[in-house]
Parts: C-alpha cells; structure tokens; sequence
C-alpha cells in the first residue's frame, strides 16, 4: 500500500440532533508522523476523529459529505472491519472503553472481533497489557482500577488489534503527573502513526512533532508543534493558552 | 412493588413466568433491528439508568415515599420493545445480583412491572401524541399522562392476579380501591421523574426521544462553500406508526379494570357484605387497623371509605386518565406559551 | 448502598458455595424456592427444616450472619402487607390478645412471610456468593439469549458508573445549600434524573461507538467457556433435590 495514513478533504458533516460540526476539514497525515490535534472545546476534534474509523459520517450512514482515505484507500462501507483495525481509537473517558467484565475480557474484545481465538488469543491480550504495564490486574474488574490504571487499559485494547495508526482523545486528561509521564513513556515507545487531541500543550510539544489548530469545524493552522505554540497571536485568536512559565522554545521536543 | 417467592400460589407464577417469557421473547425479536443498530449498550445503560433511578425515593404521604417504576418513561425514550427488555434485565439483576424480588415471582414481577407499564405507557404516549401539536415537544404531556396511568394500571393488574392466585382471600374491591388509590399517588411522582426526564431530553437530545422520531424537522447543512442543503435527518429506526393505538390504549387498561372488578363485583355491597356475612365488620369497627399508623391511607382506610363495589378500579382509572389529559392540556398551551 | 453496586452482595470470601459454577448455583436456587413455594404452608416442620437447610448453606459459604439479616429488609413491603392480612382477610376469625383475626388471615400471613423469607435468604446466599461476571456467564450457559446477556453485562458493568453520577449530583445539589423540603425535593430529584439519562444515554452511545471501533460485529464475546463437571451439579443440586423430596412428602403428608 502507498500514500499517506490519513488524507481528508471537504469533509462536512452535522449530527441527527441538527448541530453541524465540521465545515469542510481538509488535511493529510503521512506514515509514521506523531500528530497533535489542537483546538478550544467544541471545535469538533471529537468529531472529526471519529469519522477516521467511519464511525460518524456518510459511510456510516450519517449527514455529511467529503473524502476520507486511510492507507491510500476511500472509506468504504465494505472496507470498514479493515480500517477499524487499522485505525485504533482510544476515547476520553476509560469508563466509555473499558465495556466487558474484566480486563481480559476488555482487552480480549477487539482481537476476538478480528477472530482470533485460544491461546492465539490470550497471547495477545498478555502482550497489549505488557505493552501498557498492566499484565499484573488482567482479572480486575474496570471500576475496581484508578483512573490511571484504567486510562492505560484502554491503550491496551487498542494496542491488542495491531493498529497502523493510533488516535488518542485527550490522553492526558484527569490523570495525576506520575500517570501523566507513565503514559506519555508508553505512547512514545510505540511505532505508530499517531494522532492525538489535547489541550496539554507541553504533551503535545513533548510527543508530536506536528501540530494541527482545529476551531469551529475547520483546520486553521498545520505546521510545527514548536511553530505554532510560539505563535501568540494564532494562539489568542483561538483561545488556546500556555501553562504558566512554559515557554515552547527553551524545551527539548520529541526524540525522534 | 416487588413481590416475593409465595406471594402468588404456584400455578400463577408459573403463568407470569410463561407470560413474561413470550414477552420478552417477542420483545427480542421486535427489538433485534434496534439493538443491531443503536447496539445493547445503550439497552444497558438504559437499564442501568432505570435501576439508579428506582434507587431514589420521593415522598408520598404520610411520611411513605415511592420510587419510579420508569416503564413509562424507558418506552417513550427507547421504544416498547426495547423497554420490555430494559425492565427485565433490571428485574432480573435485582433479583440475582441484590436479592431483590423473588425468583419464582420474577415471572409476576415482569409481567407487572415491565409489561404493563410499558405497554399501557407507550399506548397512551402514542395515542396522545396522535392528538397534541405535531412537534417533539409533545412527547412531555404525552408521556407524562402515560406514566401516570401506567403506575395504578399495574396495581390494578397486580389486584387482578391476586384474585386469581392470591393466598388469601381478601375482598377484591378494597383490595383494588386500597391499591389504586395509593398507586395514583405513586403515579403522580411517577409523571413529574418522567415529564423532567423527558423535557431534559427534548431540549438537549431531542433526536433520542423514540416516541416522538417521526416529528423531527429536517436538517439543514452548510458545506464548506456556505451553500445550505436541507436534508432529512439520520433516522436509523422510523417508529411505527401508532395505528389504532388510542382504541386499543384505553381498550387495554379497560380490560384489565374490567378483569378486577368482575371479582369484585361478586362482593356488591363492598366491605359491609362481606363484614356482616363474615364476622369481618367487627375487626373493621374495632380500632386495631384504624390506629394504626397504616390508617389514614392504604388498606385499613378504604374500610371506613364510602368507595365500594365494583366500580372502583374502573373510576380509579377515569380519575386518572381525567387528571392525567388535564395535565397534558395545561402543560401543552404552557409550553405553546413559552414558544410564541 | 455500601460499596461498589456493580458488585452485587458479593461477599468476596473463598468457600465451596463460592467456587460452584454460576449456573448450578442459578439452577439450585431455583428448584429450592419453587420447592418452598409449593409446600403447604400448614406443613410447619417443612420449614423449619428448609432453614435448617439455608442455614447450613450460609454458614458454608462462610456470609457473615449480619449481611444477611441487613438485606432482608428489601422484604419490609410485603412484611407490612402480610401483617395486615390477619386483618382484612374473610372466613372464620379467632381471637388473639383481644383482636379479632381471620383465620385464612394468619395462615396467609404466615405464608407470605416464611416463603418469602426462605426466598430472599436463599436469592442472598446466590448473590453473596457468586461475582457478577460470574452469574452473566451462568446465565449464557443456561441459553439466555445472547442480546439478553449483553443488555445484562452492560447494565452490571455501569451500575456503578451511573450510580456515582447519581450521588455526585446530589452531593453538588446538597453542597449548594440545597435542603429537601417536600415538593421542592421532587422538581430537584427530578431535574437532577433529566440530566443522569442524558448522561447514561449519551455513554451509550460513546459505549457503541468504541465497541464499533474495536470491530463490534453484532456478536459479543463468550464469557464462559468451561461447562460445569457432574459432580459439582450433584453438589449444588443435592440441597435443591431435598427441598424437592420434602415438598412431595409435605404435599403427600397433608392430603
């Protein structure tokens, strides 16, 4: 396969209650590039992710027109079990994620969907929560976990479908500094294309390369994480602010 | 409401429990296009919503309190097929994760309180909904009358199997006015929960309300050239059309009334035939039930209550249904108000 | 409620009531109860016998006797609808300490409160006993439908969620200096429903959504995959089948 991970273009689309979210969204993500989604709260992050996997949007039946490709390939409704393990989505909220009685039983959920079946199967739940450090609470159940724990599960069961690329939604969110590092250690080590929305900006300069500024369903700028954080008055106009004292030019960005 | 193991003899139980399982069966087959498209979480959460909900007590009275039942309410918001199901995975998960309800009576319980409140709910939504302003805001009034009715109907019915496997004779009348009377009380904190749960919904999510999907308005889309399309909106499931539903609503609560009071009706004179023919009327003049702190509602007090005979499941549920199209006439020109 | 609700009454011990398979417990439990149900209720060494029965169960399932004694409360309802029926029932009366009672009455009263108890007590060694994942998984074998199974574990597995939503919103309603008055208790507990559906709908909804992203096709996952062996079905089911040789010869006794 060739072409970029992701490609969009046009994108419309507005929900069955009559909200429209996105305005023509167009942008495109190469293979391997670690990309940070940014944006003031109801620009429509949330909502673009989620037409990656064709889960919102005309393929799945949805309000909307324009054009989506992952791995070089249109959206299609026939297409969809494929990219959706191509595509791994991590949520917000764990509790959203984590559905099953276990965290076996979670984790095991995705690979189970593609077929996999049996010991093929346990080894790969053993492997996700490997990755994640959680092989130790396999048998806990979701609401027995810190909010920690249970955001880094929800990794898991995506990292447990192999994905290409890797979507996260505010990963940083609501969790101690510790869990914070823990998780930013984990994200890092991974070889992923990555897309990931947040409002944390040092975790965006720290993990991605480049950054993406969304508001009001439209992509306003696309450039260097370091660039456009540096940017105060692209900043200011959308209503995105720097932690106190956090100046994006005297620290170290990403490893790579 | 719950009733326990041995409540009912073992015939009726086993009756409920067949009832409930056609129902539920019927129910999955209905419901199946639903949940392969909206998926069984959102019946699950809906379940669970209903069983944190039931966990909330309002007063009553005389220093009781009641809890919603929400077969009304889950049937307006996910349709009746759904909601049978939701009632009974709650049932069901009272009755084996929190021992709360009998097994044997699981049957009754379904029947009671996820059928009949669900069924007489969505018919009398329905039915309302045919004659209020054709907009989604309708669907408050509509359910609210719903819930209201739904709540005594249950008790009615309950009253209904208790003639038929209850362990001891009672006279029915009582029975039925002294569970009616306290259910319209039950049924009105029943149509307040439902109406605010529903008027949350319809001003922040009116696309999840199932009763009212047909009355959405179209949707208009602007593209990225500010061109605007008007578009019908994503309707995975059109309801079904609500057909005869006001005849068979009323026909339907009518008939479980009539069930009652054909037992009823063998006691005419009510709680003074019975007594005198049977040494009761004693025991009802004696002051060990009046004093009691039971007396001024319930049982004990339809003894000294001059309601008696046949009728009074039947005007229990006239009186309910009277309240129940006041409230919906006030609160749709309330509303109308608001709009304009 | 104490703990998490989306435990159940699990009382997390190790005990051998705890390690029979869900679905010989389920089954157990039930043929015991409809055992109780259909004994008359004037066989009274019957019961007694029964909650010897129950008794031992617990004790074997090693439940601390004040964890049942508390959940028998769910029972208060019907205890005050059994009270009253010496009252209000026909047929021939009989005097007690001054009041005049039905016979029926007190029979049906007995009746009522001795099964009903036998039930709960024997519905709380199941749910003591037995982790919620568990009973799903008893219930899938036992040929549930598989939607029903689903509904189910997406219930339990939110219990807890929306139950805490509920308490974080009273306490936030409580914290602002709201104090329950009787009709104003009403609109906020009502006000404060509105908003838990909406939540609970739109979890759903993101719940569906992350299903669908992880390749959800329509079909969940066993639970279990282990059938139960023989001689634990001869385990559970040895009490229930008891129950079942007493029932008969109370019914014979009594004709």
């Amino acid at each position: 396969m060739s072409g970029p991970s992701i490609h969009v273009e046009r994108l419309v689309f507005a929900y069955p209650d009559g909200r429209q979210a996105l305005f023509g969204v167009d942008f495109s993500i190469e293979r391997g590039e670690r990309v940070a989604l940014l944006g003031p709260n109801g620009a429509g992050k949330t909502t673009l992710v989620l037409h990656l996997n064709g889960i919102l949007g005309s393929v799945a039946g949805g309000t909307g027109s324009g054009r989506i490709q992952v791995g070089g390939s249109d959206l299609h409704r026939e297409h969809l079990p494929e990219v959706r393990r191509k595509v791994g989505l991590v949520f917000q909220d764990p509790d959203d994620q984590l559905f099953m009685p276990t965290v076996r039983d979670d984790v095991a959920f995705g690979p189970a969907n593609l077929g996999l079946r049996g010991p093929e199967l346990d080894e790969r739940v053993h492997e996700a929560l490997v990755q994640v450090g959680m092989q130790d609470h396999a048998d806990v159940a979701p609401h027995h976990l810190s909010y920690g724990q249970r955001r880094r599960v929800a990794v898991a069961t995506v990292l447990a479908m192999r994905p290409e690329v890797l979507v996260l939604d505010e990963p940083s969110s609501n969790l101690d500094p510790a869990s914070r590092r823990e998780l930013a250690d984990i994200l890092s080590g991974l070889d992923v294309t990555l897309l990931m929305i947040t409002h944390d900006l040092p975790y965006a300069l720290q993990l991605c390369e480049r950054s993406l500024l969304m508001d009001a369903g439209r992509i306003v700028a696309d450039g260097a994480t370091r660039d456009l954080l540096g940017d105060a008055d692209l900043m200011a106009a959308h209503r995105l602010e720097l932690p106190y004292g956090f100046d994006p030019l005297s620290v170290p960005g990403p490893e790579k | 409401m719950h009733v326990p193991d041995g409540f009912f003899d073992a015939p009726t139980s086993i009756a409920t429990g067949l009832i409930a399982a056609g129902a539920v069966g019927f129910s999955l087959q209905r419901a199946n296009r639903e949940i392969r498209e909206t998926g069984p979480a959102l019946a699950g959460l809906t379940a669970a919503f209903v069983f944190a909900v039931q966990m909330v007590n309002f007063p009553v009275g005389a220093g009781t309190s009641g809890h919603l039942l929400g077969g009304a309410l889950a049937a307006a918001l996910v349709g009746p097929w759904t909601a049978v199901l939701v009632m009974s995975t709650v049932l069901l998960v009272q009755g084996l994760l929190f021992a709360d309800g009998g097994l044997t009576a699981l049957g009754t319980n379904i029947t009671l309180m996820g059928l009949v409140t669900v069924v007489v709910g969505y018919f009398i939504t329905r039915a309302l909904l045919k004659l209020l302003p054709k907009r989604v805001g309708s669907v408050v009034p509509a359910a609210t009358v719903g819930a209201l009715v739904s709540v005594p109907t249950a008790a009615l019915a309950f009253t209904g199997l208790y003639a038929i496997g209850g362990a001891v004779d009672i006279p029915l009348a009582k029975l039925a006015t002294a569970m009616v009377g306290w259910h319209i009380l039950v049924g009105i904190g029943e149509a307040v929960i439902t109406a605010a749960v529903l008027s949350a919904v319809v001003a922040t999510r009116p696309d999840l309300v199932y009763a009212a999907r047909h009355l959405q308005p179209d949707l208009v889309l602007v593209d990225a050239d500010g061109n605007s399309s008007s578009v019908a909106p994503d309707r995975p499931i059109a309801a079904r059309p609500a057909g005869r539903s006001l005849g068979v609503g009323i026909a339907a609560t009518f008939v479980i009334a009539g069930v009652v009071s054909l037992f009823a009706s063998a006691h005419p004179d009510g709680l003074e035939f019975v007594g005198a023919k049977l040494g009761f009327e004693g025991a009802a003049k004696s002051s060990a039930v009046a004093d009691s702190p039971l007396a001024n509602y319930g049982v004990s007090g339809i003894g000294n209550s001059q309601v008696s005979g046949a009728l009074a499941g039947i005007i229990g549920v006239l009186v309910t249904i009277a309240l129940g199209l006041l409230v919906a006439k006030l609160a749709s020109l309330r509303s109308a108000r608001a709009r304009s | 409620m104490s703990g998490s609700a989306g435990d159940g009454l699990l009382v997390p011990v190790d005990s051998r009531v705890h390690r029979l398979p869900a679905q010989v417990k389920i089954v157990a439990l039930f043929v015991f109860v409809l055992a109780v149900v259909a004994t008359p209720s004037t066989a009274f060494w019957a019961f007694a016998l029964y909650a010897g029965m129950l008794a031992g169960c617990v004790v074997l399932a090693r439940l601390p006797a004040l964890v049942v004694l508390k959940r028998l409360a769910v029972e208060t309802p019907f205890v005050v609808f059994a009270l009253l029926l010496p009252f209000v029932a026909t047929g021939p009366r009989v005097e007690v300490l001054g009041l005049s009672l039905s016979e029926s009455g007190v029979l049906g009263s007995w009746n009522v409160l001795a099964k009903g108890t036998l039930g709960v007590v024997a519905a709380i060694v199941l749910s003591a006993s037995t982790a919620p994942r568990e009973l799903l998984a008893g219930l899938e074998r036992l040929k549930l439908p598989s939607t029903l199974i689903a509904i189910l574990s997406f219930m339990v597995r939110y219990l807890s969620v929306v139950s805490d939503d509920l308490h974080r919103m009273r306490i936030a309603r409580e914290s602002r200096g709201y104090q329950g008055g009787r009709a104003g208790h009403l609109k906020a507990v009502a006000g404060g429903v509105g908003a838990l559906f909406v939540r609970s709908f739109e979890r759903g909804e993101r719940v569906h959504l992350a299903m669908q992203s992880r390749g959800y096709n329509g079909r969940m996952p066993l639970l279990s995959e282990t059938g139960a062996a023989q001689a634990q079905w001869l385990e559970g089911l040895a009490l229930s089948l008891t129950a079942v040789v007493i029932a008969v010869t109370a019914r014979v006794a009594g004709l």
